[in-house]
């Protein structure tokens, strides 16, 4: 199906997917535009973010990438002078509204950091820590969701005898597939990774790479990189933005071998960013 | 993955799930912040209208009050409420403590950020902070059994004497200055200094030239927070002023101060009386001087600024 | 060369200041420790004190100022810290914060004599209590206030975002992020900055003064029931504290050895401070270990 798009006043036009997907989308962003105070960070942008899937974001420092990103689970929200503008539809409703209970809302929407940030606790109560919030008390269940989490997270092999040590001896790596175990063990429908690998040495990288494919089947993950490599290995569809306009939003392999727009070729070719 | 619960129910905010500890929280805290405020407005208030009842209500004269050097509140035929032996003993203890303490404090926090910055802190900082936590009334104590004596014996007069005062608060005072000096140097920007001795400049002339201009705003806060300090103080000083309601004519003489006369005064004279209800006007003045103090503080910090 | 001459002058001066001021502490310490020591006893502190024969002890004075001590914190801390966490976290950039702050800096600027004058107004006269042990709280805590919601404050802005930013992204809501994970983090240092707090406050003197008065009544300390009038646990009643009692034999003069009194309760009143100060750097230093600690 190829949908229709909404014009805007910049300069350029965003192409959006001319291969056929057949996907079913699991959110809808409107026209949306972000502002800190009088600067807008994300200019009007529209999209839609399939099932299931590996979405990518990429583009140069600064270009709102991030922005946009923090704004689907109301991120921004904590940061004074934030403000968004237009639509994002989960599940037929627009979760920027005030009406959303964002507390809820980031039950379903999570967020993996750049910089791994666990709890000052052991590895079993940062992932218990936010289940008992939302009510879960009972032991053996709280026991069996973390397996489970951690087993998702490729990491119960390496922690399954010492759950109840300090989260903070963990390598990098593991702290980081520790944040993804917790942000799982929430059962969320969607996963929003903020350059989760940035921080971390190749071989982390790797390992974590290969855990965010293994979890498109249950989640639909939305990527922030600055990996050009990244992004085209593990992603289905890839965005690019640049200085918060959407320039390009196709199927991956589109995108990084024979892009539409000529920014998104330069971009690609490292010919600035 | 809530398909059960329709998302209308589960993402809307609703009576039932908005957030019923996050308002319980929030109220909580704003409590705190508005007592601190009400805190605040009632003791200006209480204060204020309880030290203004001796004009008030008692009809004594506020020139009278402020001028006079005649303090005679108990004379049935003619009382007098001449205060200002003792606003001039406040002022005076405050300011010649200022010029001892100052050069001193500003002096040890030089030592600290240019003489020696490498162990000058370590050594000097825990003085400072031990200094600050010995109470004001051990230095009353010190002062009256130390002091005292010295002065009455290798000095002159009684003793108990305006100069006691001014050696016991400049002592009291000198951490205070000295803390505030020595952050204030070492705000001071590298480059400053770097500049200074890259022109030839000796330690002393940077120092004198550069750095303590440059600090001169921080340092004058650091003298007038001392100075508030002082001005505010009561046992210390107490004991070894003397508390006679004479102006005294020179270093020597013994002296007293509002805080000196409020403390010695208040479990005498009964609540409502005349002579109590002038307590509390010296007590207005006290209050007043206060909020005099920070006016000035935020007027040098302003001045820093620039 | 002058200016040469000048630096080396100016040199020997800062030093001979830093001396100065090294002396004084050093004399003065051990004035206080070397002649009040010898007075210190199991006896005098455990004994009750006398307003006119020789050998009293501070059993009453020394049991106020802790117990005053006590209530202060119990009701200071939760306060402060309620504060603390409306500036910190709640607070927007605007004219009611700045009127907060105003008025922190204006408690905070006020001597003590003055809240002690307040407490007397409001604590002993208006309510009709006389002094008491809770009026004399009442008056430390608006002493203590800005110092804990300064300390509570600092410690709260430096846990690091990211940590809060787990705790709100996982679903938790902002008060139980600060109850469960901010707090926790900021622990530490609110800790230490009310060992700190406490230390000043068990010093304090003339805001006690006016609030909780210059005499004990006769306490029987087996009674632990704080609504009996002999319970040295019933806040109110008058309670001398340690500082106050040394000011009140000094003025009032009439036990003979006020000396050897009066220096004892001085040692005693800057070892506790010292006490405190050492706690605190403690207590700050192994909870830091632990937490940072990697295994």
């Amino acid at each position: 199906m190829v949908t229709t798009y909404l014009e805007k006043e910049s300069t350029e036009k965003t192409i959006h997917s001319t291969v056929q997907l057949q996907m079913e989308n699991i959110l809808k962003v409107n026209n949306l535009e972000i502002f800190y105070g009088e600067k807008r960070a994300v200019n009007g942008i529209s999209m839609e973010i399939g099932k299931n899937s590996i979405t990518a974001l990429i583009g140069p420092s600064g270009c709102g990438k991030s922005t946009f990103l923090r704004s689907i689970n109301r991120m921004n929200d904590l940061i004074p002078g934030a403000r968004a503008q237009g639509e994002i539809i989960y599940e037929d409703l627009n979760i920027l509204s005030e009406q959303i209970n964002v507390v809820a809302l980031r039950k379903e929407i999570g967020m993996v950091f750049q910089k791994p940030n666990p709890f000052p606790k052991s590895i079993f109560e940062n992932i218990t820590h936010a289940l008992k919030f939302a009510g879960i008390k009972n032991k053996s269940k709280l026991d069996q969701i973390v397996e489970e989490s951690l087993q998702k997270a490729a990491l119960w092999d390496e922690v399954k005898d010492r759950l109840h040590t300090s989260a903070l001896s963990l390598s990098g790596g593991q702290q980081q597939r520790l944040c993804i175990a917790r942000t799982i063990a929430m059962k969320p429908t969607v996963m929003l990774l903020d350059e989760p690998s940035s921080a971390l040495d190749p071989i982390s990288n790797a390992k974590v790479e290969e855990l965010i494919v293994d979890l498109k089947k249950d989640y639909s993950i939305i990527i922030v990189t600055h990996n050009m490599q990244q992004a085209s290995r593990i992603s289905d569809k890839t965005a690019f933005f640049l200085n918060g306009d959407l320039i390009e939003y196709d199927g991956t392999e589109k995108i990084f071998t024979n892009p539409s727009v000529k920014k998104t070729e330069e971009y690609i070719s490292g010919r600035f960013g | 993955m809530g398909k059960i619960i329709p998302a209308k129910e589960r993402l809307l905010k609703s009576e039932k799930n908005w957030m019923d500890g996050e308002l319980r929280g929030k109220i909580l805290v704003i409590i705190c912040a508005v007592i601190m405020i009400s805190a605040t407005i009632s003791i200006t208030i209480f204060l204020g209208t309880k030290g203004l009842q001796s004009f008030i209500k008692n009809g004594v004269s506020l020139i009278e009050f402020l001028t006079s050097t005649q303090w005679n509140p108990t004379n049935k035929a003619n009382p007098e409420y001449g205060a200002f032996p003792f606003i001039f003993g406040s002022f005076a203890v405050t300011f010649l403590s200022a010029i001892v303490a100052a050069p001193l404090g500003i002096g040890g926090a030089i030592f600290m950020t240019e003489i020696a910055p490498s162990w000058g802190r370590k050594i000097l900082q825990p003085v400072v902070e031990l200094l600050v936590g010995i109470p004001s009334v051990v230095y009353g104590f010190i002062g009256l059994t130390v002091l005292v004596p010295f002065v009455r014996g290798h000095v002159g007069g009684l003793g108990f004497s305006l100069l006691s005062g001014v050696i016991v608060l400049s002592i009291m005072i000198l951490p205070t200055i000295t803390t505030i000096a020595t952050d204030a140097m070492s705000a001071l920007p590298k480059n400053l200094r770097e500049g200074s001795y890259a022109l030839g400049a000796t330690r002393w002339q940077t120092i004198r030239k550069v750095l303590i201009p440059a600090a001169l705003p921080s340092l004058l806060t650091a003298v007038v927070l001392g100075m508030a300090r002082a001005f505010g103080e009561a046992l210390a000083v107490q004991m070894v002023i003397g508390n006679v309601r004479d102006l005294p004519s020179n270093l020597l003489d013994a002296s007293a101060t509002l805080t000196t006369i409020i403390t010695l005064n208040m479990g005498h004279t009964t609540y409502g009386s005349v002579e109590n209800n002038t307590l509390w006007s010296m007590g207005l003045i006290l209050l007043v001087m206060s909020f005099v103090f920070i006016l000035l503080i935020r007027y040098l910090s302003s001045r820093r600024k620039m | 060369m002058k200016s040469k001459t000048a630096d080396r002058i100016a040199t020997g001066v800062f030093i001979a200041i830093a001396i100065i001021i090294i002396t004084l502490l050093v004399g003065l310490f051990s004035f206080i420790l070397v002649n009040g020591l010898k007075h210190v006893s199991f006896d005098f502190l455990t004994s009750p004190s006398s307003n006119v024969r020789a050998g009293g002890g501070i059993r009453d004075q020394l049991f106020n100022s802790f117990y005053v001590l006590f209530i202060t914190m119990l009701i200071a801390i939760p306060l402060g810290l309620g504060g603390a966490i409306y500036m910190a976290e709640y607070a927007k950039p605007g004219k009611v914060t700045d009127i907060i702050r105003s008025c922190i800096e204006v408690l905070a600027s006020l001597p003590s004599i003055v809240i002690g004058m307040f407490g007397l107004l409001v604590f002993v006269n208006t309510t009709g209590w006389g002094y008491t042990i809770l009026g004399g709280a009442l008056a430390l805590t608006i002493i203590n206030l800005p110092s804990i919601v300064r300390v509570g404050e600092d410690a709260i802005r430096s846990v690091p975002r990211d940590l809060k930013e787990a705790s709100l992204a996982l679903g938790i809501t902002k008060w139980h992020t600060i109850k469960t994970v901010i707090l926790p983090s900021a622990f530490p240092s609110i800790l230490t900055g009310v060992i700190l707090a406490a230390g000043r406050v068990f010093g304090e003197a003339a805001a006690l003064l006016f609030t909780a008065g210059l005499s004990t009544p006769r306490l029987d300390y087996a009674n632990w029931n704080p609504f009996s009038e002999q319970s040295p646990l019933n806040i109110f009643r008058p309670a001398e504290t340690l500082a106050v009692h040394i000011w009140s034999v000094n003025t009032q003069g009439l036990i003979p050895d006020v000396e050897e009194v009066s220096s004892g309760s001085a040692a005693v009143l800057v070892i506790s401070v010292l006490l405190f100060n050492l706690l605190a750097r403690w207590i700050g230093s192994i909870i830091t270990k632990k937490i940072t600690a990697t295994k």
